[in-house]
């Protein structure tokens, strides 16, 4: 908080005034200017509520929202209609699942590898390359699962479908690994040393020290690590498009095709459907699902992180 | 750091010896896991070299797609990349640390900074697809832009507003107190002390956060198919912003959703292309930041 | 700071060519024609539209072309609302969406630019699947089919599931097909692999033994390799698509003819109207490159005439 103002040099004699009353006018203009800027993002987020929004209530008008959430399949471009979410919803599910089954173990050691175990030096080499991880663009992963993963799957288990999840829950979860093993750290690295070292002077090994110490005391962190980390892979976009499909299909096999929740949107928008109809509604419907998702995770994962926190002085 | 020398044995010879094997165990599990990111990456990084080194020629960057592999190139994406990549940071530079210096320097500490602050945190998060919506939304259809740069460079910059102003606001917060506090003493307004001494101090902070936002634009295509979306452009965007364009994600995509393994080796190529220029950006970045680290 | 200043500079650099926009403006420049020709539609005319857009542009490299491939319908909707110059499609223009046009006030023409034989598709591995009546085609993809495999559909096949791949809703082949071999557009099952991309099915049907789908010849042209066609049975006995099949009009009833429809006021502009004529003098080269069939030179110099016809009408 900046003190009070003094007044502007050549006002010699109203030192003792206050900011508020003799703020020149071009003060107050960019105050307002600036406020306006920080001001600018509740304009996006209201904008992006209110476009989406206006087309999703045009689109339950018309379906029941007991339809939206229960019927079990997706036909919305063809003449006998269906607008369940469930295919879409299980198919970004099901990539995320598998995506999560790979980074949250792998992200969690190696933050605790370089939390706990990494000197200064290993650090400084493998802190720049996990970042080079998160920088690469997803649509090389995509690029990677098709090329790559894909036929290395089918050569293991053949009746791998050309477009399956598997392989973009594979690269999905490469890229979510930078994203929690830094939050995870930056959690693990917060706890006192103090607590570490109570622990190796009651005689413990390092691993009972990580595990039953140091991992517990930073525990919402790495939580909310993992929540991020499963919020990112639901709102995937490229991989998912490239290498998991394009057929709606309420499955738990990661062998087979399937459609996510941001592949449908891509394909609708690449037909360029017309105003108006209900085809082109579900597109913002199912946009409107997959923002409150990732918005209920990305709070979800805020909220442990204040609630449970140890509080170490 | 490592364990003091407490001798084991407390517990018996056996449980100690389970506890040093756990111990070993565990340590190995952590070095594998380490490893898989780092293996991952060289992977990645062997597979794209491997699929599409030899196709990278300077033919390759002068030449505009094609439906012949052979003839197919790059420059139109590239181009068209780098006008989006400027045009998205000015717009989005100026806006993202003007609301970081008021959230820093002019914010009353209220409700209503609290909710700013966490709805910019908020759209961090927020997947890049839906700002695609937004953009195909407001910008081409709603302003009638139309499928052009400045719609595509309008998307592009709320994507990363938020990203800018969470970085321009650690490198403003990390401007000691003392520095404003004397110029205040001085008699100086709060604009002159942002404007004097606080922004050229977090100067390097800030440009090195926008730099490393806007690498990420450059990378994003989701957006941008929903916004740009053309399937053959052959030209550089030399009318304006309001021209149709094509960039190196979207080409990349375009060429891995063909068959045939030339455009995937074209992809694979264009790929190169791309991570050679991100990482250029990045090297910036990190340069500009330790090169301002010594000065200070 | 000299690198902010530096940096403000280059800024500025930016914003200024930036702001040197100009607009859509189009002439004569000296020696060559400048402008823009837009066009959307078809993904099956795209391999046609992209072969003409890039060798006119080698002759006329200030005309900016764009092609896009959002599906003849997702076309004819952008073309009524005026947004793009040329539609290329794969079906006839619909009686709602030509009403759209002219409530719209936007006068075209329907230029025919080439026949495909629709090819119905299979994986190189499927030695067993050589003919399709249509008959069966229909059973296979109708809605509410009970079709799971091969099996299902003669009873000598292998049990196998039989994997669909085809065009999405917004696509002409997708209207076309269904008109054509189910009796109703847009009625169709809706578990298949749908893609506005033919690209994508290519991929997908070549890396599965028992798929089964249709596009546009041009694509099964371009991967022959990887892929099988499946013959058609229209009552005459089982046809393969060719030059002389759809010529003779044996491969029935999936041959139809491609479209090209242009609009009157964009052909006021020099370079639309070069890149129109520029397509139907070089199509009986362009088109059989692509794998389609190309028209007569009697029907293309009929189409050229229509042509100049409408342009000085637009005059």
């Amino acid at each position: 908080m900046p003190p009070q103002l003094a007044a502007e040099p050549d006002r010699p004699d109203s030192a003792a005034l206050s900011f508020k009353r003799h703020r020149s006018l071009k003060e107050q203009i960019i105050g307002v200017v600036l406020f306006v800027c920080a001001a600018a993002s509740v304009l996006v987020t209201v904008g992006i509520v209110a476009v989406l929004l206006r087309e999703t209530l045009g689109f339950f008008a018309e379906v029941s929202l007991v339809e939206f959430l229960t019927n079990t399949q997706w036909t919305p471009l063809y003449v006998e209609k269906n607008f369940g979410i469930m295919p879409l919803a299980v198919g970004s599910f099901l990539v995320a699942a598998g995506a999560a089954v790979i980074a949250v173990p792998v992200g969690l050691l190696t933050a605790i590898f370089l939390s706990e175990y990494a000197g200064g030096r290993l650090r400084g080499i493998l802190k720049p390359l996990l970042e080079i991880l998160a920088g690469i663009p997803t649509v090389v992963y995509g690029y990677f699962a098709l090329t790559f993963i894909t036929p290395l799957l089918r050569s293991v288990f053949p009746e791998t479908d050309v477009f399956n999840a598997a392989s973009a829950s594979i690269v999905v979860g490469i890229m979510i690994i930078p994203t929690v093993a830094s939050l995870s750290e930056d959690a693990l690295r917060a706890v006192p040393h103090a607590l570490r070292e109570g622990a190796y002077g009651l005689g413990a090994t390092k691993y009972e020290v990580s595990t039953r110490v140091v991992v517990p005391a930073a525990l919402s962190g790495v939580i909310a690590s993992f929540i991020l980390g499963i919020s990112r892979a639901v709102g995937e976009t490229m991989a998912v498009t490239i290498a998991a499909g394009a057929l709606p299909n309420l499955t738990l096999n990661p062998l087979e095709s399937i459609e996510t929740m941001t592949a449908y949107i891509v394909q609708a928008s690449l037909g360029d459907t017309p105003h108006g109809t209900i085809e082109y509604q579900t597109l913002y419907a199912v946009g409107m699902t997959l923002f409150l998702i990732t918005l209920v995770m990305n709070v979800l994962s805020q909220w442990v992180l204040s609630r449970f926190r140890e509080e170490y002085q | 750091m490592s364990p003091p020398r407490v001798p084991l044995g407390a517990g018996g010879r056996g449980r100690d010896r389970r506890r040093r094997v756990a111990g070993v165990m565990f340590a190995v599990a952590c070095t594998a896991a380490t490893m898989v990111g780092v293996v991952a990456l060289a992977v990645l990084l062997g597979d794209v070299i491997a699929d599409g080194s030899h196709r990278l020629t300077g033919d390759f960057i002068g030449s505009f797609a094609s439906r012949f592999p052979e003839r197919a190139g790059v420059k139109a994406a590239l181009l068209g990349s780098i006008w989006i990549l400027g045009l998205t940071a000015v717009i989005a530079f100026p806006v993202s640390v003007a609301a970081a210096i008021y959230l820093e320097e002019y914010a009353p500490s209220n409700r209503l900074t609290k909710l700013i602050q966490l709805n910019i945190a908020n759209l961090a998060g927020v997947p890049s697809i839906v700002y695609g919506i937004l953009g195909l939304t407001v910008f081409v259809r709603a302003l009638s832009l139309q499928r052009s740069i400045l719609s595509g460079a309008l998307t592009l910059s709320i994507l990363i507003l938020p990203v800018i102003i969470m970085a321009s606001q650690e490198a403003i917060r990390a401007v000691p107190h003392s520095l404003r506090e004397a110029a205040y003493g001085l008699g100086a307004t709060r604009w002159q002390v942002v404007s004097l001494q606080v922004l050229p101090m977090a100067m390097p902070g800030i440009l090195t956060g926008t730099i490393l936002a806007l690498s990420r634009a450059v990378g994003e295509t989701a957006p941008l198919i929903m916004v740009g979306a053309v399937g053959f452009l052959a030209f550089t965007p030399t009318g304006g912003v309001m021209d149709q364009f094509t960039v190196m994600p979207l080409q990349i995509y375009n060429w891995i959703s063909r068959p045939q393994e030339e455009f995937h080796e074209l992809a694979a190529a264009g790929i190169l292309v791309l991570l050679i220029l991100l990482l250029t950006m990045n090297a910036t970045a990190i340069i500009l930041r330790t090169r301002f680290r010594r000065h200070h | 700071m000299k690198n902010s200043t530096s940096l403000s500079a280059s800024l500025t650099v930016v914003i200024a060519i930036a702001a040197c926009g100009g607009g859509n403006g189009s002439s004569e420049a000296a020696g060559g024609l400048t402008g823009t020709v837009e066009i959307d539609g078809s993904s099956t005319v795209f391999p046609i539209a992209e072969a003409v857009a890039e060798e006119f542009q080698i002759e006329n490299p200030a005309v900016r072309v764009s092609v896009g491939f959002s599906g003849s319908g997702g076309g004819f909707k952008r073309f009524c609302a005026g947004e793009t110059d040329i539609s290329d499609a794969s079906r006839p223009i619909k009686d709602g969406e030509a009403a759209d046009c002219a409530a719209a006030g936007i006068e075209f023409t329907e230029l025919s630019v080439a026949w495909d034989g629709l090819s119905v598709v299979a994986n190189p591995a499927n030695t067993f699947a050589q003919c399709l009546t249509v008959e069966e085609l229909r059973r296979i993809w109708e809605p509410g089919s009970t079709v799971r495999t091969w099996r299902d559909v003669r009873s000598d096949w292998p049990a196998e599931e039989i994997r669909l791949y085809g065009p999405g809703a917004d696509s002409g082949t997708f209207d076309y097909f269904t008109e054509t071999i189910i009796g109703e557009t847009g009625a169709i099952r809706p578990d298949f692999q749908a893609s506005e991309d033919d690209n994508i099915l290519v991929q997908g049907i070549a890396g599965d033994g028992y798929a089964l789908g249709y596009f546009g010849y041009a694509y099964y042209a371009e991967n022959a390799g990887r892929l099988r066609l499946v013959e058609v049975d229209g009552g005459n006995g089982c046809v393969a698509p060719s030059d002389e099949t759809i010529e003779d009009g044996t491969y029935a009833p999936l041959a139809r003819p491609l479209f090209m429809y242009v609009k009157h006021s964009a052909l006021a502009r020099p370079e639309v109207k070069a890149y129109v004529d520029f397509a139907l003098q070089n199509a009986a080269e362009l088109v059989p490159s692509t794998g389609y069939h190309a028209l007569s030179a009697e029907q293309y110099q009929q189409a050229l005439a229509a042509v100049a016809a409408a342009a000085g009408a637009a005059r």
